[in-house]
């Protein structure tokens, strides 16, 4: 096969990597992207879109199941609601097939070329792709590595049979009667609550004695409430010891070191993500790691020139939308433009029940900088439009300089409050002051109004609290 | 009246005007007794004004460079204790329906004075504001998104950057304000232009300075006269002098060129009594002195003063050494009267060690000649055999040409340098 020389290579089709393509596209560079599946990588095939779908279907059913047992405020009544799974799934993977052509079809009419096949390095310069039609050899002037991350595996529940990981939760085609989640970070939670509310017995096994130990208690505690109410049973500084002899059961060690055994149909591990650092010729490279992690600077660059990396593979936080901003930032630098990060909020989003969002610092990550803060916070009970929604759970916060009342962090807990993630955002990035967010005509009625009001809080003035 | 006025004191020496160098308060500033309120300069000397009352400042006339005549009321001060503020007034005190043209002074019982705040130390002169440090460091600059990438295209780093927005923000107006300087070419090292311009206003001394210089200058045709001067001997006499203990004399003080250039000086001006004189040139009189009144130019941290060694004619020289002496070190931490930075009659000019070779000094107005010294060097001296080493000095001295020819200027620049080569001979009583 004719070799392909180009003057930008990508390896892995994530949302880092097709993004880096379309935006190299765009600026003339001579781009090819490998990808050994479908495009979209882990968040349009496996990982956010399918999920999101999934939550959303199960939100519904629970509704009408909900309604059709009399527990509704607003009247509705509703009769034996069921929910087909299968055909669930089918409607899923019909978006996520939609946003994958389109992905292809973006990256396509960017002018770049896609090769499809398992990557691997000859050399700092040089790519073998293993293609269905044979080996394809590849030289390019720079080379982005973008091969994402996968689920972590526990060496004594491994993958197969009734134990899963997200992927496979995803593609269930019936809802499983008991399903055991090890590990209470976002994925565990949001599949957890999606399955409970699909009708499925919950337990969630977590080591650590909260769930989600990455966000701070008060934005946890609806969210630990709710699976409370949904009948999620929540096992806390519980270790998993394995499974039994026979696999029915999944041994487990509580917090006063108690074995026990519970029956689950399916075992969700969702301990964690790993990059893939392996199977595609690092071996061949000389790149510093930054533990498990590729180690870049503030510009991509891996330890060799020529060569940079993005996404998952770069380290924390793993999230999509870093992963496409260090993509177009990567994209830019190629084609000869001064780029460099300087991204001051990267927003992170649960979609748990009610949902969490987090832009910039919270209270105790600002204290422990040694800053003097003032913190405002707004309740949606005291908020007209989640009175509407049935939504009341949750609130705002804003955390900001106690001297000029720069804002350094946005918070808020509760229903559709992802959507918010972009005013936190643009706060955050351009350098706001509480008395900005005060200023900020906000629409009534919407739950954004809790924005101004918690600035308004944090400035001593709040109006509706 | 429980207000104090404060009118220009008369400084003395009979001056009518005096120019305001200093404010040390503003209006609302509390004061205390004996607390300095502004410094004024007359002839040559700065006087303080102190407060004679603890009060507060309602009023204040004149900006720091104005000159203002004897007896201007410049300070109002509302006395502590005597007034009371309105609102604290007792009905039976109400002011009577205005028949009085003046205010009527109410009686009111004396408030506590523990009311004022404890007054704020006397204000510094203003400088110009050093522009602020753009942040602390460590701060990453706080701009948003496109002002970053602007100044990333532009190649500048946003630390070097002086914010204006809120919080510190930097807008795209301080980015374009930076780029107009040219801030965007140089990154991080190499040369910047600095288009930095900052006004001094020119005040006090300096502008005493300025117009005394500008006036020798436009009246006075120079000509300056340049002569060497072999000084071995006569540095050898001074080095026997100081190594001699103090014998008659207590206290005898170190020598230095100067008393024994003010002697000779002396001994030539008896020769050319034309040398050392005011020239009035309106009134078209030249007034030869006898008294040998020797300015002494001096530079002090304000600027260039001419203390005056008065009756240089009547000292011996170890006198005239210790009155140099004196003189500089009073003109330097500002204690010289005005006397005694006036009425020369005849000035040395000498830059020590900064003397280089030639200099061209400025007369000092009505005077008619200056003689500047320049740096002692020692340098080959052809004695007619062979260059031999000699100590020697440049003497630069400029001369009004209306009145002084240039032949008399080098007969009287030859005599100075016969005498300081032969030292001996200023000594020697014809």
């Amino acid at each position: 096969m004719k070799e392909i020389n180009c003057k930008l290579l990508v390896i892995g089709a994530g949302p880092g990597g097709y993004v880096c393509a379309i935006r190299a596209g765009q600026l003339g560079v001579d781009t090819v992207i490998v990808e050994m599946t479908k495009a979209g990588g882990t968040c349009l095939n496996i990982g956010c879109i399918p999920s999101k779908a999934i939550i959303h279907a199960a939100d519904e059913f629970h509704r009408a199941s909900e309604m059709a047992a009399g527990r509704n405020a607003m009247g509705i009544r509703a009769d034996n609601p069921a929910i087909d799974l299968s055909r669930t799934i089918a409607w899923k993977d019909g978006i996520v097939g939609r946003l994958t052509n389109g992905v292809a079809g973006l990256v396509k009419k960017a002018g770049v070329k896609i090769v499809v096949g398992r990557a691997k390095f000859r050399d700092g310069k040089t790519v073998v792709v293993e293609t269905e039609t044979g080996q394809q050899i590849i030289r390019a002037e720079a080379i982005v590595i973008a091969t994402g991350s996968a689920p972590v595996e526990l060496p004594m529940l491994p993958f197969g049979g009734k134990v899963i990981s997200s992927t496979e939760a995803l593609s269930l085609r019936e809802v499983p009667r008991t399903l055991a989640v090890v590990g209470g970070g976002y994925i565990g939670l949001e599949l957890g609550t999606a399955f409970a509310k699909l009708g499925s017995k919950v337990t969630i096994i977590e080591a650590l004695d909260r769930v989600l130990p990455l966000y701070d208690k008060q934005l946890t505690q609806p969210v630990a409430k709710r699976l409370s109410a949904l009948g999620v049973e929540l096992l806390l500084q519980t270790k998993v010891r394995g499974q039994s002899g026979n696999g029915e059961s999944l041994l487990i060690e509580t917090a006063d070191g108690e074995e026990k055994r519970i029956h689950a149909d399916k075992v969700l591990v969702t301990v964690g993500r790993r990059p893939v650092t392996e199977g595609w010729g690092r071996e061949e490279l000389e790149l510093d790691m930054l533990g498990p992690f590729l180690k870049v600077d503030d510009q991509c660059r891996t330890s060799m020139r020529g060569i940079y990396a993005i996404g998952d593979v770069t380290g924390e936080p793993m999230l999509a939308h870093r992963a496409m901003a260090q993509g177009e930032m990567v994209a830019e630098i190629v084609s000869g433009k001064r780029r460099s990060w300087d991204r001051r909020a990267i927003p992170a989003v649960c979609f748990t029940d009610p949902e969490i969002v987090s832009v910039g610092l919270s209270p105790d990550e600002a204290r422990a900088s040694g800053t003097e803060i003032k913190i405002g916070q707004f309740p949606f009970t005291a908020n007209g439009r989640a009175m509407t929604l049935l939504a009341e759970d949750g609130f705002v916060r804003v955390v900001a300089r106690a001297d000029n009342h720069l804002v350094l962090g946005i918070q808020a807990v509760g229903a559709g409050v992802s959507e918010l993630s972009a005013a936190f955002g643009l706060a955050l990035e351009m350098g706001s002051r509480l008395e900005d967010i005060a200023g900020t005509i906000h629409a009534h009625p919407s739950q954004s109004e809790g924005l101004a009001e918690a600035a308004m809080k944090a400035l001593g003035h709040a109006l509706h609290i | 009246m429980a207000e104090r006025i404060i009118k220009l004191p008369d400084v003395g020496e009979g001056v009518a005007e005096a120019e305001l160098v200093e404010w040390h308060v503003q209006v609302g500033d509390v004061v205390q007794e004996d607390m300095v309120l502004a410094a004024v300069m007359t002839g040559k000397a700065t006087v303080e004004i102190p407060s004679p009352v603890e009060g507060k400042v309602t009023f204040r006339h004149g900006e720091v460079g104005d000159v203002i005549a004897t007896g201007t009321v410049i300070l109002k001060i509302k006395v502590a204790g005597e007034d009371a503020p309105d609102e604290h007034d007792e009905p039976e005190s109400k002011p009577e329906p205005a028949v009085a043209v003046e205010p009527m002074q109410e009686r009111v019982a004396p408030e506590p004075a523990a009311v004022e705040t404890p007054p704020p130390p006397p204000k510094p002169v203003e400088k110009p504001r050093a522009p602020a440090a753009p942040r602390t460091e460590g701060d990453r600059p706080l701009a948003s998104p496109a002002v970053r990438l602007r100044a990333r295209e532009a190649g500048v780093d946003l630390r070097q950057v002086t914010p204006t927005g809120p919080a510190g923000r930097i807008t795209h107006e301080d980015l374009d304000a930076f780029l107009e300087r040219g801030g965007g070419k140089a990154v991080g090292a190499g040369l910047q232009p600095n288009t930095n311009v900052q006004e001094v206003k020119v005040v006090g001394l300096r502008r005493r300075i300025a117009q005394k210089m500008a006036l020798a200058k436009s009246r006075i045709p120079h000509i300056t006269y340049v002569e060497e001067v072999d000084m071995t001997a006569l540095e050898e006499l001074r080095a026997r002098l100081n190594a001699q203990p103090g014998g008659a004399q207590k206290d005898r003080p170190k020598l230095t060129i100067l008393p024994f250039l003010m002697r000779a000086m002396v001994k030539a001006i008896g020769e050319q009594p034309g040398i050392n004189a005011h020239f009035d040139d309106e009134a078209g009189v030249i007034r030869q002195f006898g008294a040998v009144h020797i300015g002494v130019a001096a530079q002090t941290p304000a600027g260039l003063v001419v203390p005056v060694v008065r009756h240089a004619e009547a000292r011996d020289i170890f006198d005239c050494a210790r009155e140099v002496a004196r003189l500089s070190d009073a003109a330097k931490n500002g204690t010289a009267q005005s006397e005694e930075l006036s009425g020369s009659t005849i000035t040395i000019s000498s830059l020590g060690a900064m003397g280089g070779i030639v200099s061209t000094p400025v007369i000092n107005h009505p005077e008619v000649a200056i003689v500047g010294v320049n740096k002692l060097a020692i340098r080959p001296h052809w004695d007619g055999t062979q260059f031999v080493p000699r100590k020697m000095i440049n003497l630069s001295s400029s001369f009004d040409h209306r009145v002084i020819d240039g032949w008399d200027a080098a007969v009287f620049v030859q005599r100075l340098k016969t005498l300081l080569e032969t030292p001996a001979l200023i000594f020697v009583e014809e």
